[in-house]
């Protein structure tokens, strides 16, 4: 079932890639979102197997086959379906889904309609692989699968070139953290002579003191793949490029799923990390820089998708706030309410872009209140969850991160709760100046504004309901103890000690007083508040209008153009090895290389125009060569 | 008999001397002379001196099988100056000469 | 070396090589032709000394008698003389003096690195015709009947190619040919 429940989507890949352009594209599209569909159901059903009443087993493994065997060295192509990866799973598969359908509408007009179903369905396949691998070789080969994917599909409008330079960019920014990645895998073999998680982990646990060293090294580098996949300062600037790929695409892998990759390596490691506190500390605070920075710049963008491209950035940022702070189900509760908010805020604007007939412009729309009714009010709800409109999913997540953040550090709770107050204005800036207010493009565009058909609506309407609920999952036990903490037992379930919980070290059980919840809450709260107010006053009320690119000035022109590190990177990086490219290619390649090459073809043609000179047509000539020879021939039997 | 004693006072070294300059100044003649004639000629002169070897050997090694091979170099080397003389004079008619440097056609 | 050998083959020897090299040397083709005659009577004699009488007359029979008249013939056909007669310049000469100069010196020196070959007792009437002809007709018969037909083959091909064909009997000049 398991291995079912995996390749259900290669075959979908399979099928829609070779088939795909003879079907017809209900049935190629319909294929795709069958295909993940039903791996939803398996996972759900295989969930309720861990869960269910009677015997609650650790884990389902699979194993298919040996994928290695050199000398000592052994690993297995092995899947496992424990506490972790069952919920990773179902967010994978379930809103997968719904994405799938959405965009059976959303690329109805497209001439590659059946590759994109056939990239989406192995991008699934790749996901689960990453999440499902019972060791750290499968992850990679995960890790490395939808990195490829999210090339593919960045670049899926491959006739235009900056398309392909941003697939590209998120390539190589994802290939320079995988460095980091394979040197951690690296140092864990060599440490602790296996790949397997459960091996791995138990010998962790068991270790002493005196490696510490190597797992903090481990921990750092897992981290800096983490980096690459999960757009944490330095290697962020490629997901916000990202959102040349289709709205679907932006919502499935850079939202919701992919990069939640590098949250879900930190969570696995949960043992390697907890050994280490300075690892931790540089998670916390890379987490709680990237956030803020990522949040300033959301501040003054005029994209629809490159606001939620920061604001996916900001809200990575949060979730590294609260691994490095221990608070590993609280990461892993705003994975799940990240990925159904955020996933909704993208489809939502998708629709924007599909009524608007692809403008993309915040400053050219406007009013659209009226013209697109559903997509107003799921958006709506999304931007609520975001923020943290109280009892809505995002708030419970974001409350729970910044109560373990006050218990670590109260400087880091005052910086997160910076962070969070920033979403709240960019979010509520760009929902009021797309939906209230007057509209600002051209009459005839207006006109030609409609609501987005049912089988994009109808995925916005699931989602706004789970983000609504699906704070359900980890209540906060001041609402009762019978009722919180879902996800927490989940993860600290360990058979009545007959198996190592997901999470093996107790963790930072929250000692906060019962005043002090409550006065954390209320700040979150007023500064949800504060920011609503504000903006609705700025772009509602007084009916602002974000300013054109040239009228930026001073700190809004350093937002406005990302602290400008794109030019530093390019400055520091790109353009010296581009300068040395073109050094080995003009010089080295063109002139040496080829030069020798060629030196054989017209040295030999050289020669044999030399040597042809002899065959002169002359007799005489010809009868001397004939005695040389015999001579020479003679000569050598002599001596 | 007296023929005979050749053997006890001169040695096949003395024979083989005699062949090879024999067969050098035949090299000579074939690299020097234009004269398509005079050319065949000194082959001829060549072969003899070969003649000459064979049968120098099979006299001193007593076997019969030098001197019948010395018949067959003579039957070829007859054909083959039959042969080559018509050549020689179907080029005549040709070219009005008989210098072999006019024949280089064939060149690379 | 010389002192021991006897009068006859020292006279024959230097016979043999004068007149060699008048061939070579020659300006008229047909005093060459002359000279090899000659040559191939001296020769004739050597072979005579080294008791292969048949191969002796059958060298004056086929080779002087109708090899070098066929040549003769030829020469008066085309009616070469002294003043038809092509120039070689002078470093021709010198250098294949030198390659023929250079063979005979290797065959030389092989020789001198072999060993010495060593005279059997001779036997009387080895080369009379009754013996080579048993030899001949009984262990080389094959390679006998062979050479019939060889001549065979060359006489058709020297009729053929002396034939004259309808229209071409014009000669074309030397200049013709090379312009």
């Amino acid at each position: 079932m398991l291995t079912l429940m995996i390749f259900l989507p290669l075959l979908g890949f399979v099928i829609n890639g070779t088939l795909g352009k003879f079907l017809p594209k209900a049935i190629s599209g319909w294929l795709g979102t069958a295909a993940v569909f039903g791996s939803f159901v398996i996972a759900l059903m295989s969930f309720m197997d861990l869960t269910g009443d009677t015997t609650m087993p650790e884990r389902i493994y699979t194993k298919l086959f040996t994928f290695l065997h050199v000398g000592n060295f052994h690993v297995d192509f092995a899947f496992q379906f424990d506490r972790l990866s069952a919920v990773m799973t179902l967010i994978i598969t379930g809103i997968g889904t719904l994405i799938h359908m959405y965009s059976i509408a959303y690329m109805h007009e497209d001439d590659g309609f059946y590759k994109f179903f056939a990239y989406l369905n192995l991008f699934i396949f790749n996901m689960l692989v990453l999440v499902l691998g019972s060791n750290y070789l499968m992850l990679f080969f995960g890790w490395e699968g939808v990195g490829l994917c999210s090339y593919l599909l960045i670049g899926f409008w491959y006739k235009n070139v900056d398309f392909g330079k941003a697939a590209r960019k998120a390539f190589i920014m994802n290939r320079i953290g995988d460095l980091g990645l394979l040197m951690g895998l690296f140092l864990i073999y060599d440490t602790y002579g296996t790949f397997e998680y459960q091996d791995v982990f138990k010998l962790v646990f068991a270790g002493s003191a005196e490696s510490n060293a190597v797992n903090t090294a481990i921990a750092l580098l897992l981290f800096i793949g983490a980096m690459g996949k999960s757009a944490q300062i330095p290697l962020y600037t490629w997901l916000p490029d990202a959102m040349a790929g289709p709205t679907p695409v932006s919502a499935l892998i850079h939202a919701a799923t992919m990069v939640t990759a590098g949250i879900y390596l930190v969570i696995r490691s949960e043992a390697i990390y907890a050994l280490s506190p300075i690892a931790r500390e540089v998670v916390m605070w890379i987490g709680l820089a990237t956030s803020i920075m990522a949040a300033l710049i959301g501040l003054k963008q005029n994209d629809i998708k490159k606001v939620l491209a920061y604001s996916t950035v900001s809200q990575l940022g949060l979730m590294f706030i609260a691994l490095g702070c221990g608070a590993y189900t609280a990461a892993l509760f705003h994975v799940i309410t990240h990925a159904f908010f955020k996933a909704l805020l993208f489809l939502g604007s998708g629709s924007v872009i599909h009524g608007m007939h692809h403008e993309q412009d915040i400053r050219q729309m406007g009013g659209l209140r009226k013209k697109m009714p559903i997509t107003y009010l799921t958006f709506l709800i999304g931007t609520l969850a975001i923020t943290g409109f109280p009892f809505l999913s995002g708030f419970f997540s974001k409350d729970e991160i910044l109560m373990s953040a006050f218990a670590h550090n109260p400087l880091v709770f005052g910086l997160a709760l910076v962070s969070a107050g920033i979403t709240g204005f960019y979010m509520f800036r760009m929902f009021f100046v797309t939906f209230h207010g007057t509209y600002r493009n051209t009459h005839h565009a207006y006109d030609k504004v409609h609501e987005s058909p049912l089988l994009m609506t109808l995925p916005l309407l699931v989602l706004a309901v789970l983000s609504v609920v699906g704070g359900a999952v980890n209540l906060p036990h001041y609402l009762g103890e019978s009722i919180s903490g879902g996800l927490h037992h989940l993860l600290s379930y360990d058979g009545g000690g007959q198996f190592s919980p997901i999470l093996m070290y107790p963790e930072h059980a929250i000692e906060l007083s019962h005043t002090a919840e409550i006065g954390l809450l209320v700040m979150a709260v007023s500064v949800f508040v504060i920011a609503f107010l504000y903006t609705r006053n700025k772009y509602v009320t007084q009916g602002a209008v974000p300013e054109s690119d040239e009228a930026q000035a001073g700190m809004g022109k350093v937002l406005a153009n990302k602290f400008y590190v794109d030019e530093a990177y390019d400055t520091a990086f790109v353009s010296p090895i581009e300068a040395a490219g073109d050094v080995v290619g003009n010089y080295v390649d063109d002139k040496g290389v080829k030069g020798f090459v060629d030196g054989f073809g017209s040295g030999s043609n050289f020669i044999s125009r030399l040597l042809s000179k002899i065959q002169n047509g002359n007799i005489e000539y010809y009868l001397v060569y004939m005695v040389i020879g015999v001579a020479l021939l003679l000569a050598f039997n002599l001596f | 008999m007296s023929i005979l004693n050749i053997f006890s006072q001169v040695e096949i070294s003395h024979y083989i001397y005699l062949s090879t300059v024999l067969f050098c100044i035949g090299l000579f003649g074939v690299l020097f002379r234009r004269n398509a004639i005079i050319l065949l000629m000194c082959i001829e002169l060549m072969l003899n001196a070969v003649n000459l070897l064979f049968t120098a050997f099979s006299s001193y090694m007593v076997d019969s099988d030098g001197q019948i091979f010395v018949f067959f170099i003579m039957v070829v080397a007859a054909a083959e100056a039959a042969v080559g003389l018509a050549i020689l004079v179907l080029v005549y008619r040709n070219t009005r000469s008989t210098d072999v440097s006019f024949l280089d056609q064939l060149k690379g | 070396m010389m002192q021991n050998l006897p009068i006859p083959f020292l006279v024959l020897s230097f016979l043999t090589i004068l007149s060699a090299l008048y061939v070579v040397t020659s300006k008229n083709p047909v005093h060459s032709v002359l000279a090899l005659i000659f040559t191939f009577f001296t020769i004739s004699a050597h072979y005579v000394l080294l008791n292969a009488q048949f191969l002796a007359i059958v060298n004056l029979i086929v080779y002087a008698g109708a090899i070098m008249v066929l040549f003769l013939f030829v020469l008066m056909l085309l009616n070469l003389s002294k003043e038809t007669e092509p120039v070689k310049s002078n470093w021709w000469g010198i250098s294949a003096a030198i390659t023929a100069g250079c063979l005979l010196l290797i065959i030389t020196a092989a020789f001198q690195v072999s060993g010495e070959a060593v005279a059997k007792n001779p036997v009387e009437g080895i080369g009379l015709v009754k013996a080579l002809g048993k030899v001949l007709f009984t262990r080389f018969v094959v390679p006998f009947e062979l050479t019939g037909i060889l001549f065979l083959a060359s006489m058709v091909g020297a009729v053929l190619l002396g034939k004259r064909e309808k229209g071409n009997d014009a000669l074309i000049s030397k200049e013709e040919l090379n312009g």
